[in-house]
């Protein structure tokens, strides 16, 4: 909700530093190899990011992206880490290759978001599609002030649905992969 | 961490404040920012904060393994029933203006259990992944 220019200038000004901030906090995490500088600099790299979706007014995200990326995933990695070496192997190779693939994947990225619609331009296609109808009817139709539950539970119910089964079965591959097997070679087991 | 005293008390203040605000976030959904999946991840982060300052064995004494698989298909479940639900009493599947006889009130219902079942899934897959992560290599079992 931006009032004046001036409060602009500032959310402006905010954005700027925390995205330099997270510039910084990704060239640093790609020369660093102490694995748990790594995962310290990535969880920072969270927060920054969260910070960042507070001063979008995207509060949902943002709880999200501090509690997961930030927190959950954090102790997750410091978990793996735990049963691993703390210092990163050197390459057997120069990655050409591989730097080559994410500086093409990462031009072509950059080349289409020259195709999008202006940031928050009220004509672009995603504004005039169902937006309006959801943004006007919601509430009287599902009785939610909050337009974004009303169509992540209701009017996108079919998606929700689609996500929480991806979010399952992530979960159950995991555990597939992780649980100990308790009755097969007890007697090999370290 | 299990001897540090300042971590063990600010830890029992908080806990219980950020287990509440996960229920508002959740209850407090239809108004604010906010939903199921935001609050599946806060609890299961109270749990993991939990379990950093007292130990994973005194949280899976709480939060035993069966509930939490249970909660990982639970959840799915619960939504998948309200869709259901809904083809029972005649509407289409996910359709929630069947679900009461005012059709307003019917959606709230619906959305209040899709969102209790995103938000039992979500914690549950958390809180069972860190279990897995954290009692790999130390359990001797």
């Amino acid at each position: 909700m931006v009032g004046n220019p001036g409060e602009f200038a500032i959310e402006t000004l905010i954005i700027n530093v925390l995205l330099v901030l997270m510039a910084a906090a990704v060239v640093v995490l790609a020369r660093t190899r102490n694995l748990f500088a790594v995962i310290v600099l990535s969880s920072i790299y969270s927060f920054l990011m969260a910070t960042v979706l507070v001063a979008f007014d995207a509060v949902d995200v943002a709880m999200t992206e501090a509690a997961v990326g930030a927190g959950i995933s954090t102790i997750l990695l410091l978990g793996a880490l735990h049963l691993c070496k703390s210092e990163e192997t050197q390459a057997a190779r120069r990655p050409w290759l591989p730097l080559a693939v994410s500086a093409t994947t990462g031009g072509l990225l950059v080349f289409g978001t020259l195709g999008l619609p202006a940031f928050s331009d009220p004509a672009a296609p995603i504004h005039t599609h169902v937006a309006p109808r959801y943004l006007q009817e919601a509430l009287r139709e599902t009785g939610v002030p909050n337009v974004v539950t009303a169509v992540l539970a209701s009017y996108r119910g079919y998606d929700t649905l689609g996500e929480i089964t991806v979010v399952f079965t992530a979960g159950i591959g995991v555990i597939a992969l992780l649980r100990r097997r308790r009755n097969s070679n007890p007697e090999q087991k370290k | 961490m299990r001897r540090d005293l300042v971590l063990r008390v600010i830890g029992k203040l908080l806990i219980p404040f950020i287990l509440i605000f996960a229920l508002y976030v959740q209850f407090h959904g239809d108004f604010g920012p906010g939903g199921g999946f935001q609050a599946g991840v806060i609890i299961a982060a109270a749990l993991v904060f939990y379990s950093l300052i007292f130990g994973i064995d005194a949280t899976r004494k709480m939060v035993p393994d069966k509930l939490v698989e249970t909660m990982v298909a639970g959840g799915v479940l619960i939504y998948a029933c309200v869709g259901l639900a809904g083809l029972l009493l005649g509407g289409n599947f996910l359709d929630y203006f069947v679900l009461h006889r005012d059709p307003v009130l019917g959606q709230l219902r619906g959305i209040f259990w899709v969102e209790a079942g995103v938000a039992i899934t979500v914690s549950g897959v958390m809180l069972k992944i860190f279990y897995l992560f954290a009692t790999r290599g130390t359990d001797p079992e």
